[in-house]
């Protein structure tokens, strides 16, 4: 650990005696019982990324069912209990915990803080989101999984038409996960609003530390509204009241509201962090700082409030009143502005730039262009008449896989491959990361672009087979072959973490000249983070060090 | 193309939808084209060369991001604009007049009520061509959604939110029709089909509609009444000119007529027809039509009585 001359601050400095105390445990018990933030943070990737392989198989399972027309491969029970948990895994056990893991492990180390505000608080997130999904996957011991979708539209999801006890499993793990999330997000939000190294204005914050502080106050406010509605549907089922059942008086259109008042500020939730990611990857191997840094922060702000404004884009075919459904239009378009202006700014980054290609970076740029393809079909959506012919077909699920799977998991390779070095102090391979990078790339393209086709020609989604359309079976087939790409390309990456972890070269404290506070500790860094913060005079504190004739504050824009 | 459904229509409201549609796709994939060829430029142009100087360090430019804001807020204020004139033109306003169908969705099947000649079918609407017809969309149960995409707009039907929609076709064909909401085990033989007929056709096929079918002669058949009547069927069914009259499941009056069986899952032929009655869920896994156990002499009968009324 180098270091500092002008140490402007010491957040570790008075803490030698305390390393003792806070000493890093590697014994089982040691991670169990943790309350470092480094810790809870890998081990939310970890379970991530274990709940990404189950939700991958059951998605190859969907794949293989719908490979050919009429098959049989899956009964359409099991099928749509497939679907259902693809999708809750793939929101909640992986989008959620993984970029939540980024933001526990980098938000401390990115501000100069020692920890979370609130470390065991931070256990406490964690731990419920691995038993809200142990609870969830116990379903299938336990009479058979949810089957009502990710959505569980009610009346479907009421007690009358899904008696399993899969629902009830569904909703409990979702309120579990829930209350964590909740507690997580006011985690956040007190550590960079409070524990900021001195000189650390919000002008100076790094630009993913500004999307997952925006981003908590989305769960803040979205979390509540899933887990009032939960809580609503759990009475329904189990003591019979009558929020959701038209039959005795409720309304089948009410938990459609509830439910998108969350589910649309959710997928911001899932792609914000992801943002704030790419704007931290793409300038460092630009060696630019981002373009825009206050319009790419402000329209981060605008997206969370529009976030909420948007939700009955979900229901434009439920066919209520044409103001209602302008209202919503105007505000969906809206909010394809500040998500535009991201890109843009992305894209001049990369202009006059010195651009490396380490496979950080090409993720990135594969998240840049398949990002903008996710985005400019969420489009088509807004536009109330198109959405009317095409919500709930392919052409929707194409959408939103390539928001998904080109943006989030896009991002979230990218992120991989940058922090691995800062998590593990080992580098992970390059050449490795080329074949799973082309893989990923080839895959997502081949098994969701079809996708749009299939939906443009009328294929509903969530169905388990299909009659023998012209043309139905071969794309079906395209995109289940995709699907194995993918497959390969995941395995091709487990493997290189697994060798890497071992084998890797060394990283060194800042392998690739970034510029924010966590590369100025040692790789992985130390219990307490820090011995000696470097000064912050600007945005990017360590190449001001490197280069003090080209310091941001001299440039005149940068606070 | 002509594969591609929702941009191939057939009524002015799928028409209306799938100019605006394709409109936006242009736009959408200029924009595309632009972000990929600003991207691949500079993947091309300013990759690090070895012995390059660092780069100017460029902060951003207030310039750009006005025109970059701007630009896509005139672009979508076009498209609004195009939006409110196409929701007009696609989904009209219904409460000038009342409905001339009520179609009310079924965990898994479509019923069909013509509410002025009473004739009531299933999974098969007919329609006569160049006339706008108004539904009335009703659920029995959960959420379904009314769509056949080359006729216009999907509409929900929801239980407890009766929604209307207008339905209409240019030319004679049979449109195919799905259920686009998920609805439960079987949303995917949920399917139907629009049959567009010239008015004169139309007129007849819902006279035959209307025919009660006399008491068949054959010994088979008759048998097989017996047994429709005897037996649970009449319990969910309905069949006009017995005492069958029940819309639990769907009405077997003219059931020989229709084309397809089971919501679209398997063509409607005599065949068929025996495997449903012998053993639905070979067809059709978990839908609501109970194996009766029957033996294949009452499957017999049964067959040859429903097939009598063609």
């Amino acid at each position: 650990m180098k270091g500092y001359e002008l140490g402007e601050t010491a957040v570790g400095a008075a803490v030698g005696g305390e390393r003792a105390v806070w000493a890093p445990h590697e014994s089982l018990l040691g991670w169990v019982a943790s309350v470092d933030h480094k810790q809870i943070g890998i081990m939310y990737m970890v379970a991530a990324f274990a709940f990404f392989g189950l939700g991958g198989i059951e998605a190859l399972l969907l794949r293989i069912q719908l490979a050919v027309p009429h098959n049989n491969f899956l009964s359409p029970e099991t099928f749509n209990e497939l679907f259902t948990m693809h999708g809750t895994t793939m929101i909640f056990l992986v989008a959620m915990p993984l970029l939540t893991g980024f933001t526990v492990y980098l938000v401390p180390l990115m501000i100069g803080a020692r920890d979370m505000a609130f470390p065991r608080l931070n256990a406490m997130s964690f731990w419920l989101q691995v038993f809200g999904g142990v609870m969830l996957y116990f379903s299938f011991f336990a009479r058979g999984a949810p089957n009502a979708g990710w959505f569980s539209y009610a009346p479907l999801s009421e007690s009358a038409y899904s008696f399993g006890s899969g629902q009830d499993y569904w909703i409990l793990s979702l309120l579990v996960m829930g209350i964590g999330t909740v507690a997580g997000a006011i985690n956040v939000i007190a550590t960079v609003a409070t524990l900021r190294v001195r000189a650390m204005t919000m002008r100076r914050l790094p630009l993913f530390v500004w999307m997952t502080f925006v981003n908590s106050f989305l769960m803040l406010m979205a979390l509540p509204i899933l887990n009032a509605a939960l809580v609503m549907l759990l009475i329904d089922r189990q003591l019979h009241a009558h929020f959701f059942t038209p039959a005795s008086g409720g309304s089948a259109i009410l938990w459609q509201h509830y439910f998108w008042g969350f589910g649309h500020p959710e997928v911001y939730i899932v792609i914000l962090p992801a943002f704030g990611m790419i704007s931290e990857i793409i300038p460092v191997f630009a060696r630019k700082p981002i373009f825009g840094y206050e319009f790419v922060a402000a329209s981060t702000v605008a997206i969370a409030f529009l976030s909420f404004a948007v939700w009955a884009h979900h229901m434009f075919a439920v066919g209520l009143s044409d103001v209602f459904n302008l209202f919503f239009a105007v505000a969906s378009m809206s909010i394809a502005v500040p998500t535009g202006v991201k890109v843009f700014n992305w894209t001049a980054t990369l202009y006059g730039g010195r651009l490396r290609f380490t496979t950080a970076m090409m993720f990135a740029l594969a998240f840049l262009v398949m990002f903008t393809i996710g985005g400019l079909s969420g489009v088509s959506f807004a536009v109330v008449p198109i959405d009317w012919q095409l919500t709930d077909t392919y052409y929707l699920v194409a959408h939103l896989h390539y928001v998904f799977f080109g943006g989030t998991v896009l991002a979230s390779f990218a992120g991989i491959y940058y922090w691995f070095p800062k998590l593990t102090g080992r580098m992970l391979s390059e050449s490795l990361g080329k074949w799973h990078f082309w893989l990923s790339f080839i895959g997502l393209n081949l098994t969701f672009f079809v996708q749009h086709v299939l939906g443009m020609m009328g294929m509903p989604r969530r169905v388990f087979t299909y009659p023998d359309l012209p043309y139905w079976g071969a794309l079906n087939m395209l995109s289940t072959v995709g699907a194995f790409v993918l497959l390969a390309a995941v395995v091709v990456f487990a493997w290189n973490l697994g060798v890497s972890l071992k084998h890797g070269e060394e990283a060194g404290d800042n392998p690739w000249d970034a510029w924010t506070l966590e590369w100025a500790t040692s790789s992985p860094p130390p219990v307490d983070n820090f011995t000696r913060v470097p000064p912050v005079r600007g945005r990017r504190p360590l190449w001001d060090l490197a280069h003090p004739e080209l310091a941001d504050e001299l440039q005149g824009r940068a606070a | 193309m002509t594969a591609l459904d929702t941009l191939n229509p057939m009524s002015p409201l799928a028409a209306a939808i799938a100019k605006l549609f394709a409109a936006v796709l242009v736009i959408l994939g200029l924009i595309f084209a632009l972000v990929a060829v600003l991207v691949v430029f500079a993947i091309v142009r300013y990759r690090e060369r070895p012995g390059a100087q660092l780069p100017r360090q460029i902060l951003g430019s207030d310039r750009l991001e006005i025109v970059w804001t701007a630009i896509p807020i005139l672009l979508l204020a076009v498209i609004f604009v195009f939006t409110v004139k196409v929701m007009h033109a696609a989904s009209p306003s219904a409460a000038s007049r009342s409905p001339d169908l009520l179609v009310v969705g079924h965990q898994w099947w479509w019923e069909v009520n013509y509410l002025k000649s009473g004739v009531v079918t299933a999974n098969e609407l007919h329609l006569p061509i160049g006339q706008r017809v108004l539904i009335r969309l009703e659920s029995a149960d959960v959420i379904h959604d009314f769509w056949v995409p080359r006729l216009g707009r999907k509409l929900d039907a929801i239980p407890g939110h009766p929604g209307y929609l207008w339905l209409e076709a240019d030319a004679p064909g049979v449109y195919l029709g799905a259920c686009a909401e998920f609805c439960g085990a079987e949303h995917a033989w949920m399917r139907f089909e629009v049959v567009a007929q010239p008015p004169a056709q139309f007129a007849a096929w819902e006279q035959a509609q209307l025919a009660v079918p006399p008491v068949p002669r054959p010994a088979p058949a008759l048998a097989g009444r017996k047994l429709f009547v005897a037996r649970t069927c009449v319990n969910c069914h309905r069949f006009a000119g017995t005492s069958a009259d029940r819309h639990v499941g769907p009405d077997l009056t003219h059931l020989a007529d229709r084309r397809m069986l089971a919501g679209g899952a398997v063509a409607n032929t005599p065949s068929t027809l025996a495997q449903w009655l012998k053993d639905p869920n070979s067809i059709k896994p978990d839908s609501h039509m109970p194996n009766f156990q029957l033996s294949d002499a009452e499957v017999a009968e049964l067959a040859a009585y429903l097939e009598s009324t063609k």
